[in-house]
C-alpha cells in the first residue's frame, strides 16, 4: 500500500474514516489498560471513551496465579481490539522477543513498538526502533512505531513497511501535552497521507483537541484518564475533545494574524464620522 | 530436574496456566516447548497477559 499517495489533507481525505492495517477502528480515540483503580472502572472507562482500540503489555506470570487469564477475559469482554506493546524494551532483541510473546497470546500481528533509550525521558532509541520495526515487519507484524517528531526516523520507518506513526506529544507520563507544536505540524504536513496517532504526554483534553486540530488522525493516551479524579468521566471528556478537534480540522480552522481584525462590520456603524468631523 | 522447557513450565506449576516463553532472550514459541531441551545456566521468561499504556 502506498500510504503517501492517499492524500488526507484534502476535502475527500479529510472526510475519509481512519483506517489503521485495512481496520477502521471507529473511533479515533486508543486507549491505555493500565493504572485504573480497579477492573470495573478500567471497563466504563473504556466503554465511556468510545475507543475501538485499547492497549495492552506482557508481564512476568507467577505459577498457578491466573492472572494474566483474568486479564485477558476483561478485555475480551470490552469487545474492542488490543494492540499489545513492548513497553520496558530497552533493545531490538527484547522488544522483539517481545512482540512475538505477544502474539501468541493475543492473538494479534499488531504491535505497539516501544524502544526505550532513557529512564528519565522514555524517548523512543531511534536507531534501536528503526531496527526492530524492519525485523517485525519482515515477520509479517503490523507495527505501530511510538517515535518523536523526527522525520529522517520517520521515513526510515515508513520504508521499514510501518504504515502508521506514533509520534510523542510529550515524554510518557508527563501529561504536558504537544511539547513541540512546530515539530508536530511539520511531521503533519510533511507524511499528509501517512496514519499519525499523538501517543503520550497528553494530560488535558485540550491537548487531545489541539492535535486534532492539527490534522493527527488520532491520539492514544492512559494516565490522563486513569489517574484523572473520576477516569469514567474523564474518558467521556477525551472522547468529545477528540471529536471536537477533528471536526474543527474537517471544518477548517481560520488563518491566525497578528492585528486585530473588527468581526462586525464597520459599513454603517453609527456614529462612525461624528468624531472626524470635530 | 527438567530436561525441556515444557518440563520445566509443568515442573514449576504452569501447567494450565497460558503463558508465552522466551530463552535467553529469544522467543520459544508454545509448540516448540517440548523439544526446546534446557543446558544450565539458561534464562527463561514465563509472561502472561497484563494492562499497559
Amino acid at each position: 500500500v502506498n500510504v503517501l499517495m492517499q492524500k488526507s489533507d484534502t476535502p475527500e481525505g479529510r472526510a475519509r474514516p481512519l483506517t489503521l492495517y485495512g481496520v477502521e477502528p471507529g473511533s479515533r480515540l486508543l486507549l491505555g489498560t493500565a493504572q485504573y483503580p480497579s477492573p470495573q472502572v478500567l471497563a466504563r472507562a473504556v466503554e465511556a471513551s468510545g475507543a475501538g482500540i485499547v492497549t495492552v503489555s506482557l508481564r512476568r506470570e507467577r505459577p498457578r496465579a491466573q492472572e494474566g487469564q483474568r486479564f485477558l477475559e476483561l478485555v475480551r469482554g470490552l469487545g474492542v481490539r488490543v494492540m499489545p506493546n513492548t513497553a520496558g524494551c530497552r533493545t531490538p532483541k527484547e522488544a522483539i522477543a517481545t512482540a512475538e510473546m505477544a502474539r501468541e497470546l493475543f492473538e494479534t500481528g499488531w504491535v505497539k513498538l516501544e524502544v526505550i533509550a532513557n529512564d528519565d525521558t522514555l524517548q523512543p532509541d531511534l536507531f534501536g526502533l528503526v531496527e526492530a520495526a524492519t525485523a517485525l515487519a519482515k515477520d509479517g507484524f503490523e507495527v505501530f512505531p511510538y517515535t518523536t517528531e523526527d522525520l529522517s526516523t520517520a521515513e526510515r520507518l515508513l520504508a521499514a513497511g510501518c504504515e502508521v506513526l506514533m509520534p510523542w506529544g510529550a515524554p510518557i507520563g508527563t501529561g504536558r501535552g504537544l511539547a513541540n507544536p512546530y515539530a508536530l505540524r511539520t511531521m503533519r504536513n510533511y507524511f499528509p497521507g501517512v496514519p499519525l496517532i499523538i501517543d503520550a504526554g497528553i494530560g488535558a483534553p485540550s491537548h487531545a483537541a489541539a492535535a486534532m486540530e492539527m490534522g493527527y488522525d488520532g491520539v492514544l493516551l492512559n494516565t490522563a484518564v486513569a489517574k484523572a479524579g473520576d477516569p469514567v468521566r474523564m474518558a467521556a471528556a477525551f472522547r468529545a475533545a477528540i471529536e471536537a478537534g477533528r471536526t474543527a480540522y474537517q471544518a477548517g480552522l481560520i488563518e491566525t494574524r497578528d492585528m486585530a481584525s473588527p468581526s462586525t462590520p464597520l459599513a454603517g456603524t453609527p456614529f462612525f464620522d461624528l468624531e472626524r468631523r470635530k | 530436574m527438567a530436561r525441556t522447557l515444557a518440563e520445566l513450565l509443568a515442573e514449576a506449576g504452569y501447567g494450565d496456566v497460558k503463558v508465552a516463553t522466551a530463552r535467553n532472550g529469544v522467543f520459544v514459541a508454545a509448540k516448540l516447548r517440548a523439544e526446546t531441551v534446557l543446558e544450565h545456566g539458561d534464562l527463561i521468561e514465563i509472561v502472561a497477559p497484563r494492562a499497559g499504556g
